[in-house]
């Protein structure tokens, strides 16, 4: 007797699970979220050991680090059929840019490229590879008002603009309010944020006026690190109001996973940072 | 010329950046310019529909331009003379400003008129005139202001960008014997320029403008203005000199119109500028007007370096100006931060390669790689890939490492080994955890008093996501 391998489409996909750092050491309900919501998606997750992706070496000039770490995440991920990273800039980094690092005469260069095609952003894996529409909605975000930050890396180099905004209807019954200049940077930009900080409080702190005037309660996107900048920003300039716009990662709502705390917020709704 | 003396002391952009986010003046006229360009933009592009495929075919023209730029730019200069004008090659700003004045000192020229050049910038044009003895007077309106206030442009298609309403006021009120003339709105500041400004075009002895192209079959400078001031510069005095950049060089007048269709899109919204207007060789007999002499100084400043360099992309500007009416950075602090005749995106990666002053190491480092530039150039120059390669040469080249790039090395190193890395991670975040008690955020933290001098820090959980999915999996078994 032979057996016959199951065809693609009957086996359970097999998805490595790449957190990112900061969601790795700030925010790792992010990181259950997202395995969550794969297997409410149906997938086997898994979650080998990681680190960073490179994208900070390489925007800080070291191209040789960034290739160790690249051939590293290749190996690590290489068995599964698919990669979901809850972020479009370092999706971005493996998916648009490892392939540029490994040039045509490298010997990894078709491994890397092979291995890119298998890497996916969040909610476009779901939208556009699963096309995932849980059976009722997990929660009703119907009545509030919510505002979504495009991240940069995802929006102009994954084309992430549409894939959030139609699961969060969904999964979560919402419409998105949209502020004005939802495109434009939050001014975080990895080390950018701390080597040019006053040039970053201007862009952040154009960002939260926007996402105040847009009249949300809270703000969603994709990229942990950019909420990080602008829940910041709204706790600084807010610290005393128990009503300022709460910030979360997409993949929370996604999930229905809404009893942690917003982001840098404590769960009674009065608490002062020190 | 003492105010742009004051701004060139202090070459860091950091320092300039602080100053300029904290300038009343700068920051409203920034406020006033900023949206403007990119509706504007957004809308023209939309009007004509297929401006994805005009983008395409700019880029095609200017690769090909550059691909054989050497055989073209000698197919101008034959043309130029066929045409009764001359060819002058610069391979330095010192060379321009040597060739430009001895045209002038032949001339025996005591006033230049001047359309808008860039390059007349970047080789500092008007001062070597002064120091010559020939009186600059610029007529594009937003450099005369600058002339006035004795500073430099900050935008590269509007030029006096930083300058509110009232400080264009309060500069023709300083200047101009006003007498009952009112100078209330925006018409009647452009009618005090007017007047002023007039009757310099028709005393000039010679009219120096820049070029926007240099197309190789006819040998035809090509030059585009809202004013006319270009026009009148370059027809009215006896001698028509253009100060531009063997970059700028186009094969045919199809390309020329490929350039043009993506050009005032671009840079202000426009269709099509108001003028266009193409120059050929010298005044003829069959010419009823136009210059008897007609020059044109080539400036190189390394431009043929970058050509098949990894770096020959950014030879493709046409300097529109889109880049930096789309940054947030440039938004925020303005042109004179980026201490260049060439600020935002596309001055970023142009200064430290024509320049490469210590200094200059700052620009591409200046932004978040945001990508909105690249998104909006009109010849899809890679701008943020071509400052990460600046970032990348800026190291190479780096005789000691500093902190910032020791910090990233050392973290690399670690990232290396997860299992290490996830060790190592878990044992500093239960440290943090002991010390953070309840706080759901910091407002101090040490090693980043940058971000926590703007903004809170959230308490990291317990455990990373590493340790509690392995708890977690472990549960599981």
């Amino acid at each position: 007797m032979t057996e016959t391998p199951p065809k693609q489409s009957e086996r359970t996909l097999q998805v490595g699970l790449f957190v990112t750092c900061p969601v790795d050491l700030i925010r790792p309900s992010i990181g259950f979220a997202t395995a969550s919501l794969l297997e409410q998606a149906g997938c086997d997750v898994h979650a080998p050991p990681q680190s960073c992706c490179g994208q900070v070496a390489f925007n800080n000039g070291q191209p040789e680090e960034t290739r160790a770490l690249a051939w590293n995440i290749v190996e690590q991920f290489g068995e599964y059929d698919y990669v979901v990273i809850p972020s479009g800039s370092c999706g971005g980094t493996i998916k648009t840019h490892y392939p540029e690092l490994f040039n045509k005469q490298d010997e990894r260069h078709r491994a890397v490229v092979e291995f890119c095609e298998k890497v996916y952003e969040l909610t476009t894996f779901l939208t556009q590879v699963l096309d995932y529409s849980p059976a009722q909605a997990g929660v009703d975000l119907s009545s509030q008002t919510v505002t979504y930050h495009d991240s940069c890396a995802g929006l102009r180099e994954l084309g992430i603009k549409q894939q959030p905004r139609t699961l969060l209807k969904r999964c979560a019954n919402l419409d998105v309010t949209e502020m004005q200049e939802t495109d434009v940077c939050c001014g975080f930009g990895g080390t950018f944020c701390v080597k040019y900080s006053d040039v970053s409080n201007r862009m952040v702190g154009n960002k939260v006026n926007n996402i105040r005037q847009s009249g949300a309660s809270m703000v969603l996107g994709g990229d942990l690190s950019c909420l990080l900048n602008i829940a910041g920003k709204l706790q600084r300039l807010e610290p005393d109001n128990p009503n300022r716009v709460q910030v979360r990662h997409i993949a929370e709502v996604l999930a229905g996973e809404l009893n942690t705390p917003a982001i840098g917020e404590s769960s009674s709704p009065v608490e002062k940072g020190e | 010329m003492s105010q742009v003396q004051i701004q060139e002391t202090q070459p860091d952009f950091i320092i300039r950046s602080r100053a300029a986010l904290e300038d009343n003046h700068l920051q409203e006229a920034l406020e006033k310019a900023g949206s403007g360009f990119v509706y504007k933009r957004q809308a023209a592009t939309e009007r004509i529909g297929n401006f994805e495929q005009l983008r395409d075919q700019a880029r095609r023209v200017r690769a090909r331009a550059l691909q054989h730029l050497d055989l073209y730019l000698l197919h101008f200069e034959k043309k130029v003379q066929q045409a009764g004008g001359q060819v002058h090659w610069a391979e330095t700003p010192a060379q321009m400003r040597e060739l430009v004045i001895g045209l002038c000192q032949e001339q025996n020229a005591k006033t230049a008129t001047k359309g808008k050049s860039m390059v007349g910038e970047e080789v500092d044009l008007n001062e070597a005139l002064e120091a010559a003895g020939v009186e600059p007077q610029e007529t594009d309106l937003g450099e005369y202001v600058l002339q006035l206030a004795h500073e430099r442009p900050s935008h590269i298609v509007a030029p006096a960008l930083h300058k509110t309403k009232a400080q264009v006021q309060s500069l023709f009120r300083d200047n101009h014997a006003l007498g009952e003339r009112a100078l209330d709105e925006v018409a009647d500041i452009v009618n005090e320029a007017r007047a002023v400004i007039r009757d310099r075009f028709l005393q000039a002895d010679v009219g120096i403008t820049g070029a926007n192209m240099l197309i190789a079959e006819t040998g035809t400078a090509a030059i585009v203005t809202n004013e006319g001031n270009g026009d009148l510069t370059a027809t009215l005095p006896r001698t028509h000199i253009i100060t531009t950049s063997i970059d700028k060089i186009v094969p045919t007048w199809e390309d020329a119109s490929a350039i043009l269709r993506v050009l005032g899109r671009s840079a202000t919204g426009q269709d099509i500028t108001t003028y266009t207007s193409f120059f050929t060789g010298a005044r003829s007999q069959r010419d009823k007007d136009g210059p008897d002499q007609f020059h044109i100084v080539l400036l190189d400043n390394r431009r043929s370096e970058l050509l098949g360099s990894e770096y020959e992309e950014m030879l493709h500007c046409i300097r529109c100006g889109a880049c930096m009416n789309h940054c947030p950075v440039y938004q925020a602090v303005g042109g004179h931060s980026y201490n260049s005749v060439y600020p935002g995106p596309m001055g970023a990666v142009l200064t430290p390669l024509l320049r490469n002053e210590e200094q200059d190491n700052q620009l591409p480092n200046a932004s978040t790689f945001c990508g909105r530039c690249e998104s909006v150039c009109p010849v899809r120059i890679p701008l943020p890939g071509l400052m990460r390669k600046l970032r990348d040469r800026e190291q190479r080249e780096a005789k000691h490492a500093n902190a910032s790039t020791l910090a990233v090395k050392l973290f690399c190193r670690l990232s290396r080994h997860p299992a290490l890395y996830r060790k190592l991670t878990q044992f500093s975040l239960k440290l943090v955890s002991m010390v953070r008690g309840q706080k759901p955020r910091f407002k101090k933290l040490p090693l980043m008093s940058d971000w926590t001098q703007h903004r809170d820090f959230p308490a990291p959980d317990k455990g990373s996501f590493q340790s509690q999915w392995q708890q977690r999996q472990k549960g599981k078994k």
